[in-house]
């Protein structure tokens, strides 16, 4: 036991602020500094071109000024349309993603070739981007929103599949094995304890996927796969800079409600 | 396996003589030959066989270490024991919720290890299991949480929700619950239930199985000592109103000699004492632990 009365050692001096790096750390911060460096280079990055660049923003922003209200109602079609393949490739690729994920959960799965076709699937989906599959489906299936909401849907597999998985791997044991120990069988295992468990997980993913959907079906426009990326291409290309400004102004509050609404939903359900 | 007709059941009584005098043992071993069941139940299959038993979890500690015993048919018995005794990983060995190391399991006249997976869902359909931790679904109502006693013996997916089960299941549900004495609280969902209320809805749900046998792991240590009595009693009266036959393991040495026929006491994974609860006191259970 510590006995407070007695002095305490003599203080050796204050340790240091900072580690001394080992021999290989110190290489290491060199090799990434240099690389950023060289980086720099390569991407052209250069202060002179930046703030040379003011004069032209400003003149870009002026003929922006003030918006076009000329074609008010084609944008609000493009808008409904963009919300629409963000909502229904969410929704379809959500229902997807659930089973999947669930042969990707180590604990659930009925076979370890299921777990890793599941695993690999669902990386495969994650790590080709949705600009890429946009493409891929335009081909395939012609120009328009369904190739843009193909494109959603298997960007959501990925997604989702993955932070289902996790969801559920992490969800409480007790339930489970009590259901095990009743004789449940494994469907009903997940339907009853897993799904209700890790059900605040799956509505919190589900609700950032259709905002980052609405983000994405913006862009897949701008390759022919639907939406009103394709307005803005166009008014772009046509120097129409007042319409593109509305345009823009109309993504911009789409994604603004989608949020808005989705914090509310969060709050509400969870 | 063999099987050992059940007025000659060998049991394991004070394998540690240092722990328990002379005239206590004796006295164990002859009011033993009186719990052993005599009437019409005697000449049914013992309901739990356990026959050297061993688990381990790592190659230097023995959890299990040749466990034996025998629980008759309606017979209620007590696992006592320290922390890490081995309790835990017993009933859980006997469901084959662990997978024992070595050992035979012989549970309502079936031979566990031969069992496939079907059949141990089968067979665990008949056996209530009551968890510490009470193990509700926390988000589902208390009803759908005893409707999922039903799981096993219902085609399809009926019983997964109150909303989709059918009337028969919803109205039996509803008496498990009343028969707890939680009628009204069907609706409410289990997160936001009491600790003494949840795990009265757990025992429901062991009852909507209608279950042969009960097993319960220390059903009341996350109760406060007022509800822990209050769930225990209402247990053990469900347990002997049913004729069902109970084994629990419990912290509480009262509880043990109040709620069991027979007390089991375990140390290091071997079974140290093995007597009827009549002829125990708690002083005397309380040096096992010592």
């Amino acid at each position: 036991m510590t006995d407070l009365a007695q002095p305490s050692p003599a203080p050796r001096g204050l340790p240091p602020r900072f580690e001394r790096p080992s021999l290989g750390a110190f290489a290491a911060y060199i090799v990434v500094a240099l690389f950023f460096a060289w980086s720099l280079h390569g991407t052209g990055v250069s202060l002179g071109d930046f703030f040379g660049g003011f004069p032209q923003m400003g003149r870009l922003i002026g003929e922006m000024l003030p918006p076009s209200t000329a074609r008010l109602d084609a944008v609000g079609r493009a808008l409904l349309e963009t919300f629409q393949m963000a909502f229904v490739g969410t929704v379809v690729g959500v229902l997807i993603s659930v089973p999947i994920a669930v042969l990707a959960t180590r604990h659930l799965t009925p076979h370890p070739v299921f777990y890793h076709s599941a695993r690999a699937l669902i990386s495969f989906f994650r790590t080709v981007p949705d600009l890429v599959w946009a493409l891929l489906f335009v081909v395939s299936v012609g120009l328009g929103p369904f190739a843009g909401t193909l494109a959603i849907v298997v960007d959501k597999i990925g997604f989702c599949g993955r932070f289902f998985a996790e969801a559920m791997e992490e969800a409480d044991r007790g339930p489970q094995e009590a259901l095990s120990a009743i004789g449940a069988s494994k469907l009903s295992l997940v339907m009853c304890a897993v799904i209700p468990a890790a059900l605040p997980s799956f509505i919190n993913t589900s609700l950032f996927s259709l905002e980052k959907a609405t983000r994405s079906s913006v862009i897949l426009g701008l390759v022919g796969a639907g939406g009103i990326g394709i307005e803005l291409k166009v008014a772009m290309d046509l120097f129409n800079y007042d319409e593109a400004a509305t345009i823009i102004l109309a993504i911009f509050a789409l994604v603004i409600v989608v949020e808005r609404v989705s914090d509310l939903l969060r709050r509400r359900i969870l | 396996m063999t099987m050992e007709p059940a007025s000659g059941v060998p049991l394991a009584m004070f394998r540690d003589a240092t722990s328990l005098d002379e005239a206590g043992a004796s006295r164990a071993f002859a009011s033993q030959a009186a719990i052993m069941p005599v009437n019409e139940k005697a000449a049914r299959e013992p309901d739990l066989v356990v026959r050297g038993l061993r688990k381990s979890f790592d190659k230097t500690t023995r959890v299990l270490d040749g466990v034996d015993f025998t629980v008759p048919a309606g017979q209620s018995v007590a696992l006592i024991g320290a922390n890490g005794a081995g309790k835990s990983t017993l009933l859980r060995s006997c469901l084959r919720l662990i997978e024992p190391d070595a050992g035979d399991v012989r549970l309502l006249g079936r031979d566990m290890r031969s069992l496939k997976a079907r059949e141990l869902r089968e067979l665990r359909a008949e056996i209530g299991f009551v968890f510490q931790k009470h193990n509700l679904v926390p988000r589902l109502s208390a009803l759908t949480n005893v409707l999922h006693g039903a799981l096993p013996r219902s085609a399809l997916a009926r019983p997964w929700f109150q909303s989709c089960a059918p009337k028969s299941l919803r109205d039996e549900a509803l008496a498990c619950l009343e028969r707890v004495g939680l009628g009204h609280v069907a609706a409410r969902r289990a997160d936001k239930l009491s600790g003494g209320q949840s795990q009265r809805v757990a025992i429901a749900r062991a009852l909507m199985q209608r279950p042969r046998l009960m097993v319960a792991d220390e059903p009341v240590a996350s109760l406060d000592p007022s509800s822990g009595e209050e769930v225990m009693r209402l247990f053990a009266d469900l347990i002997r109103r049913e004729g069902l036959t109970l084994l629990f393991t419990s912290h509480d040495l009262s509880h043990a000699i109040a709620y069991a026929d027979r007390v089991i006491a375990l140390r290091r994974g071997s079974i140290v004492l093995d007597a009827p609860s009549s002829e125990l006191n708690v002083a005397t259970l309380r040096a096992l632990y010592d």
